[in-house]
């Protein structure tokens, strides 16, 4: 029904344009998670869609946002549909990391340009012609994964304990662990798992507790990340608290309440943006992406996640007037442009860091890009 | 592994069980009396314990509006139903069960709901609203096709819990919820420390299984209950309305699910799709019990919530599968044990 009245609207708009060929129009083709398992870090990516310009460099940009309902192949049906039907000059998705996977092979099949949500590095990495078109605004997990082996080190940990999600988030957040902790010569002592819609972690926690670990990382994303510090907190764990950038929303700190303070975890700079100091350049790009999203969403709205679809748009908005001056949109020579322009973009700041593209990172991010925050009287706090 | 700890595994173990427990009984009643196998009983635990998150924050659930729109609906479809023999004494006990009853739960809540009256009042409230929604959806979706084969119930009962997943969704939106419990008080027990709900949780499981030992052992519409479930066509000939058999067993199990919820809702945050992991637990028991023994599918439920624990403790990871590879060897069981003529009617 909807879909046969857009693809009326779209078949009238193929005729205006062909009617009218000096309104050549920039389209954007967004796919994300706004149901599903994954719907807390794509409802706020489509809100920070609405805000973004409808123009860029004297065209028109229309944005096409589809859900993937956080399904792998719903993801993948969408890219085709976006490229196919509507003939799409970039992509920008998905929320998750299993579903942006699978979009490379279909990005790099009709070579659009595809600028995906999700955290993992191994959307990136290893750099291979088909990743070619595929860049990412998350910071990659292995440069928080060093941060909080940093701040583990300075604090004097010498043993932690993993409690992580027992999925792809999960697994990757091990690895990085396992690899970021050795190097600060950090032993991790304790290993375990949990499922994001389990109602107790009793047994996993009691497990960890055996171990006697200085610290305990939760490698868990949203509110069900609350879980296992609750049950540390019930069984009386005295140790530090360590999460992961996955929590930072405040339906985290509502579901959490006392038993969150103190917890230590890495983030983009947005999140603490009113606290950032003056000389960063990230600050007002951050509190301009706040102010906006609060305005229309109500206070205290604004989630990290939606500030990721923001920063995809700001990459795109300073590589399309370089591509437009090699081609026009819609063609095939465009898109490939975009990628280039893409990949050549230097000091793009971003409400989650500065980005410097090269060939090899799609993501470009350096030190800039995180900052470590704690949990005071139920509010972020920025720690030097 | 030492005692202290096989203990806590163990209280933990029968604390989730007797949640199972509730949804086990609730998914043999159903199927006794009405043949189908209710897949959205997780989505009542779901709504329940939204709801009652909801009512602690002096929020006005979304999930008033659902039941106002399900009764509105139900009403339409009954109209349809009876549209041959339209008498006015029964046209008006149909509106007042399916747009009186809903308006009087919106006024409740609407008056309630800023109040922020305590946990009592908002528990019952919470009931009120989930409840009666149970049997809205039988007369939606479950008696025109109350003598389809258990098949045709099934994919019926899947479609309605899809349907109830997207409007979940849409009504409490993304994020979990959190609730506070019925006491704070925590008792200690040689190394155990008991919190308070974890009593409310045994102790209400207990009670309403007492309680529906009475109801079917002692009360003229429990007896029809089970008449009808022991033989349909049986039951209708002495004169026993299997229709208003199938929306009795459908409240009793829309209760339950919205008592699961807010018994569960402080234990662990809930999202709107965290209902049917719950339910397919309480499935896994009453699967154990054959669907048909009450006894078996509690003590089932009890098993699975102290396999659950227990293997959360050894091998985390393996949890959930380990939880549902216990159906296989119980089938394999019943299956060498059954002669296979009951399946077929």
């Amino acid at each position: 029904m909807l879909g046969r009245r857009l693809a009326t609207l779209l078949l009238a708009a193929t005729v205006l344009g062909a009617a009218v060929p000096a309104s050549a129009q920039i389209k954007i083709g967004v796919t994300i998670s706004t149901t599903g398992p994954a719907a807390s870090l794509g409802t706020p990516q489509r809100n920070s869609i609405a805000l973004l310009p409808t123009e860029i460099a004297g065209q028109k940009v229309e944005y096409i946002v589809l859900d993937d309902g956080s399904d792998t192949t719903r993801a993948v049906a969408n890219a085709r549909k976006l490229i196919d039907e509507n003939n799409v000059d970039a992509l920008i998705g998905s929320s998750t990391t299993p579903a942006s996977l699978a979009m490379i092979d279909v990005a790099a099949e009709k070579k659009v340009p595809m600028i995906s949500l999700a955290a993992s590095s191994r959307l990136i990495e290893p750099m291979d012609a088909q990743r070619k078109w595929v860049f990412k605004t998350p910071q990659n997990d292995s440069l928080m994964a060093d941060a909080i082996a940093d701040h583990m080190a300075k604090a004097g940990v010498k043993t932690v304990g993993f409690i992580g999600f027992n999925d792809a988030y999960g697994d990757g957040w091990l690895a990085e662990t396992q690899r970021a902790l050795a190097a600060k010569g950090i032993q991790l002592v304790a290993t375990e798992r949990y499922a994001r819609n389990d109602t107790s972690v009793t047994g996993q926690v009691l497990k960890l507790m055996q171990a006697r670990p200085d610290a305990v990382l939760i490698a868990a994303s949203g509110t069900p990340a609350a879980l296992p510090q609750k049950t540390l907190h019930e069984r009386g764990y005295t140790g530090k608290y360590y999460q992961t950038h996955g929590v930072a929303n405040a339906d985290f700190l509502r579901v959490g309440g006392r038993d969150v303070e103190g917890t230590v975890l890495p983030t983009g700079p947005v999140l603490v943006a009113d606290q950032l100091p003056d000389t960063n350049v990230i600050k007002p790009v951050a509190l301009e992406y706040v102010r906006r999203y609060e305005a229309a969403n109500g206070p205290g709205s604004v989630a990290t996640f939606g500030a990721h679809a923001y920063d995809a748009a700001i990459l795109l908005q300073a590589a399309i007037p370089v591509a437009l001056k090699k081609a026009k949109p819609g063609t095939p020579e465009f898109r490939s442009a975009l990628r280039d322009a893409l990949e050549g973009l230097s000091e793009t700041v971003l409400t989650h860091g500065v980005s410097n593209m090269t060939p090899t990172d799609h993501n470009g991010f350096d030190q800039r890009a995180r900052v470590m925050v704690t949990i005071k009287d139920g509010a972020w706090k920025l720690l030097p | 592994m030492d005692a202290d700890i096989a203990l806590i595994l163990l209280q933990d173990g029968i604390v989730n069980g007797s949640i199972y427990a509730l949804l086990a009984l609730s998914l043999v009643l159903v199927f006794a009396v009405t043949r189908v196998i209710f897949i959205p009983q997780g989505e009542f635990v779901a709504y329940g314990a939204l709801t009652y998150a909801a009512l602690q924050e002096g929020r006005l659930p979304g999930s008033v509006w659902l039941l106002c729109g399900l009764g509105a609906a139900a009403a339409l479809a009954g109209l349809v139903q009876q549209r041959h023999f339209l008498r006015a004494p029964a046209v008006l006990r149909l509106l007042a069960e399916t747009l009186a009853l809903p308006g009087a739960v919106l006024l409740a809540a609407l008056w309630m709901a800023p109040r922020k009256l305590g946990v009592l009042p908002d528990a019952l409230l919470t009931l009120a609203i989930v409840t009666p929604m149970a049997p809205y959806l039988y007369r939606l979706a479950f008696q025109p096709l109350a003598e389809a084969s258990v098949l045709t119930l099934l994919i019926a009962a899947v479609g309605v819990h899809l349907a109830l997943l997207g409007l979940g969704l849409v009504f409490f939106g993304p994020e979990g919820y959190r609730a506070v419990g019925f006491s704070d008080a925590r008792v200690a027990v040689g190394p155990l420390v008991i919190p308070g709900q974890a009593f409310w949780i045994v102790g209400s499981t207990v009670a309403l299984m007492a309680a529906l030992y009475a109801f079917f052992g002692f009360t003229l519409a429990g007896k029809a209950l089970r008449a009808t479930a022991v033989n349909r066509l049986g039951a209708r000939l002495v004169g026993i309305a299997t229709s208003l058999s199938g929306r009795i067993a459908f409240v009793l199990a829309g209760g339950i699910g919205a008592l699961s919820g807010v018994l569960i809702a402080p234990l662990t945050t809930v999202y709107y799709d965290s209902g049917f992991l719950i339910g397919l637990k309480g499935f896994v028991a009453a699967i154990i019990g054959g669907l048909v023994s009450y006894p078996a599918a509690a003590l089932a439920a009890v098993l699975v919530g102290c396999v659950e624990s227990f293997s959360s403790f050894y091998v985390s990871a393996f949890k959930e599968v380990i939880v549902f590879t216990v159906i296989i060897p119980v089938l394999l069981w019943r299956s060498l044990r059954s002669t296979g003529a009951d399946e077929h009617e």
